[in-house]
């Protein structure tokens, strides 16, 4: 088969597993758990021919024009150079892993058949995202995401957590979306087409006339759907979905479409330097800001979403400073770790009967329950930390490398102001992710207490898994990073010495300030009795999560903050604390900016549906209704008075006709 | 015979059925004064065929004809007629008219579809038997 038949199957593939899934789900159960993993292992090994066909040279370029669209045409177009080939073997890698991972989890969910149709249906549509070489195709796997993205996060629609999760998440995105399309169709008309690679033609020979309205428009969807400020606050409460939901879509792929289309359209982005800064300052906010929430959250999931949005800030970060290889390095890497961060938390949850790590921080011998999450968990933590050997720290040096070579300011990519803004910024967030992996540690496995509720082994098909990704979370990063230039732009990731000693003596000094807080804490811990756990720690995984969150709210009093006197991060943040655990009530912000208005607006309209256009109605209904109650007096019921009328009636109609014929 | 008696006597016989419909409450006298009415009519229809056919060599007798059909029609007539009165009467236990008004809408039945169905006595009667 040629490549280009091969890398057609990848989004096809898990595409026809999702179809078959959605009608054979109730009448065949016994196809379900092989059409959910069979369909994304045969894409991964599609992908990886793809790719090693591909081998990061010329980029493989197919089209075909199904039918005549008007002046701009669309296109069934492929354009695969060494960024889409490397990361459609992530997607697929991630997304056989979760449904994996999820035939255990979610062994006893009545609605599992239709979970994994939408789990295949989603990796089919972000492998179109990797591959397609048409804008518009690509933003047929962009929506397609968004909805499946709501149907997963609101998968436990009995909470009332779940579905508001998902309804903000779908409204969310769809508030960035907009403008992106908009942004879609100017850059398509004045580039005459939706190719990308007729576009980044029409950049390079300058035929874009309006480079910064276009990259800030499609800046606003890029946001929305990869959770940067301001638009990322339905990350972490889409972490009400299944845990497998959270790796794959909400750490590994979904968000990494933004930065991935944005690195796919990097020229058109760099062709404006106000995009550039817009980018590097929106970054700089989101990484900030998303660490120091992160300090804060109670919710084990919450804290690696704010995670996800930090390093999604560096992504975007290296992207400001114009080196979408070191972006494209992270993502590849963050996939990995941050996939087996979320499949980790998923087994601690069910291990524990709680999401909380306050509660958590009280059960004496976690670890020893549950050892497989345990050592990869610390694996994957050390990676998001970026502690040298470890595959994070060389995509997140490779970040700081970038930064720091803008910063001269002798790079005609990028300003130098972006360069120092995400320098300094993902320096500051490089201190507080260590700070909040290690709290992260510390509180889940080394809580001190009674001993930890027995709930027997996990299912083998989830701790399996977890060693498969901590494969790459160890070593991918060491043994890429000499051979990723050739697939990418060519540019060296290789880690510069000033910035690992930073970034690594700065992950360090966070990592013992932690250790440090804790130890002054942690003997708080055995005074405030706290923790809640769910009502039947016994079952499956997914329901045993389920209970966790919706639980949450009841027992702390917020999903997201836990009134814990030995969190060391409360010392740490002081003062702050309480507005980092409420994500520095933004939430509040867009509710006052956006819901009230919107509230006071349908009341507007509901007011005067009831009182001004009903009014009307009911005034011209009155008026027959009067006529109809004066007739109504005639109707005696009487038959003989019917008669006589009828009678009478005669009779006048006689003589008016004899007056008449006789002429009088 | 003069044209004139049975005329005035055909005269005499509907003016007596339609007193009978109009003022009587009993639904069996009510039917029978139609059968007058109706008789008066048979005896307007012979008397002007008898006067019709001397007059204007009229052979067909279609007077007689008719009337010997609208004899069928009222026996047809007053036989569903009983029955429905009979109906009534097993059901309501009256058959006076003045107290069958179920057509009228009450002062509280003010909404659609409350009212009854097209003839008093017929539509219950249908209804119920």
């Amino acid at each position: 088969m040629t490549t280009i038949t091969l890398a057609v199957l990848v989004p096809l593939l898990p595409f026809l597993g999702a179809a078959a899934g959605l009608l054979l789900g109730r009448t065949a159960p016994g196809f379900v758990r092989p059409l959910a993993v069979l369909p994304p292992l045969a894409s991964l090994v599609l992908a990886a021919l793809v790719a090693a066909r591909e081998g990061g040279d010329a980029a493989v370029d197919a089209h075909t024009e199904l039918t005549p669209t008007g002046s701009v045409p669309i296109e069934l177009a492929l354009h695969i150079d060494g960024f889409a080939a490397l990361v459609a073997v992530l997607v697929a890698f991630v997304a056989a892993c979760v449904q994996i991972y999820s035939t255990g989890y979610l062994r006893d969910d009545p609605r599992y058949p239709s979970y994994a149709a939408l789990v295949s249906l989603f990796t089919s549509a972000m492998l179109l995202v990797v591959y397609s070489g048409d804008l518009i195709v690509l933003l047929v796997g962009w929506e397609v995401m968004g909805i499946c993205s709501y149907f997963l996060v609101g998968h436990y629609w009995e909470t009332p957590e779940a579905r508001a999760a998902s309804l903000k998440a779908f409204l969310v995105t769809k508030l960035g979306d907009v403008p992106f399309l908009i942004g879609l169709f100017a850059l398509g008309a004045e580039a005459g087409s939706f190719r990308i690679t007729r576009v980044l033609d029409a950049v390079a020979s300058g035929g874009i006339d309006h480079p910064t309205v276009i990259a800030l428009l499609l800046l606003a969807g890029v946001a929305g759907k990869s959770a940067q400020f301001p638009l990322h606050t339905w990350l972490p409460d889409a972490m009400a979905g299944p845990t497998p939901v959270s790796a794959l879509i909400h750490a590994a792929t979904m968000v990494a479409a933004g930065v991935y289309f944005t690195a796919r359209l990097l020229p058109l982005f760099e062709a404006s330097r106000a995009a550039m800064v817009v980018l590097a300052v929106m970054a700089a906010v989101t990484m900030a800001g998303s660490g120091l929430a992160a300090l804060a959250q109670d919710d084990i999931k919450r804290v690696l979403a704010y995670s996800t949005i930090g390093q999604l800030g560096y992504m975007t970060g290296a992207l400001a400073v114009g080196d979408r290889g070191a972006a494209v390095f992270h993502l590849l890497s963050h996939g990995a770790f941050k996939a087996l961060l979320f499949l980790a938390a998923g087994v601690v949850i069910h291990a524990a009967g709680t999401n909380s790590l306050a509660a958590m921080s009280r059960m004496h011998g976690l670890r020893d329950r549950i050892p497989d999450a345990y050592w990869t968990m610390t694996v994957a933590l050390l990676a998001l930390a970026a502690i040298p050997p470890f595959s994070g720290f060389f995509s997140k040096e490779s970040v700081l490398g970038a930064a720091e070579h803008v910063t001269s300011g002798h790079t005609g990519h990028a300003p130098g102001a972006a360069g120092w803004i995400v320098l300094v910024a993902g320096l500051f967030t490089a201190v507080l992710t260590a700070a909040y992996a290690t709290r992260l540690w510390l509180l889940a496995f080394r809580g001190r207490g009674a001993e930890a509720p027995d709930h027997g082994r996990q299912p083998l098909t989830m701790t399996v898994v977890l060693w498969v990704l901590a494969v790459p979370s160890l070593a991918f990063g060491g043994l890429a990073y000499r051979a990723l230039p050739g697939w990418f732009d060519g540019r060296d990731l290789t880690p510069t010495l000033l910035t690992s000693v930073l970034g690594t003596g700065l992950a360090l000094v966070g990592g013992l300030l932690t250790y440090g807080a804790w130890q002054r804490t942690a003997a708080l811990a055995a005074r405030v009795p706290l923790g809640a756990v769910a009502a039947h720690p016994e079952e499956d995984a997914g329901l045993v999560e389920a209970e966790a969150i919706a639980s949450h709210a009841p027992a702390y009093g917020d999903i997201a903050y836990a009134p814990d006197p030995a969190d060391p991060a409360r010392l740490l943040l002081g003062p702050l604390h309480r507005h980092a655990a409420a994500g520095f009530h933004l939430d509040a912000v867009y509710s006052a900016l956006f819901v009230r208005p919107v509230q006071a607006g349908a009341s507007l309209v509901r007011f005067l549906d009831r009182e001004v256009v009903d009014t009307y109605v009911h005034g011209a209904a009155a008026v027959p209704r009067l006529l109809g109650a004066a007739v109504r007096r005639a109707q005696t019921g009487n038959v003989q008075t019917y008669v006589s009328a009828l009678l009478a009636g005669t009779v006048v109609l006689v003589v008016a006709v004899l007056l008449v014929a006789t002429g009088v | 015979m003069h044209l004139a008696y049975p005329a005035v006597l055909s005269a005499l016989l509907f003016c007596t059925g339609l007193y009978g419909v109009l003022a009587r409450r009993n639904a069996i006298l009510v039917l029978m004064s139609v059968e007058l009415m109706l008789n008066a009519v048979n005896l307007n229809l012979v008397a002007f065929d008898v006067w019709l056919s001397r007059a204007a060599k009229e052979t067909l007798h279609s007077g007689q004809a008719l009337t010997l059909f609208t004899i069928a029609i009222a026996a047809a007539e007053i036989g569903i007629g009983l029955a429905i009165v009979l109906a009534v009467h097993r059901n309501r236990g009256t058959s006076d008219i003045d107290k069958l008004r179920d057509t009228a809408e009450g002062p509280d039945a003010a909404g659609p579809g409350t009212e009854g169905p097209g003839t008093p006595a017929a539509g219950k009667a249908e209804a119920t038997a």
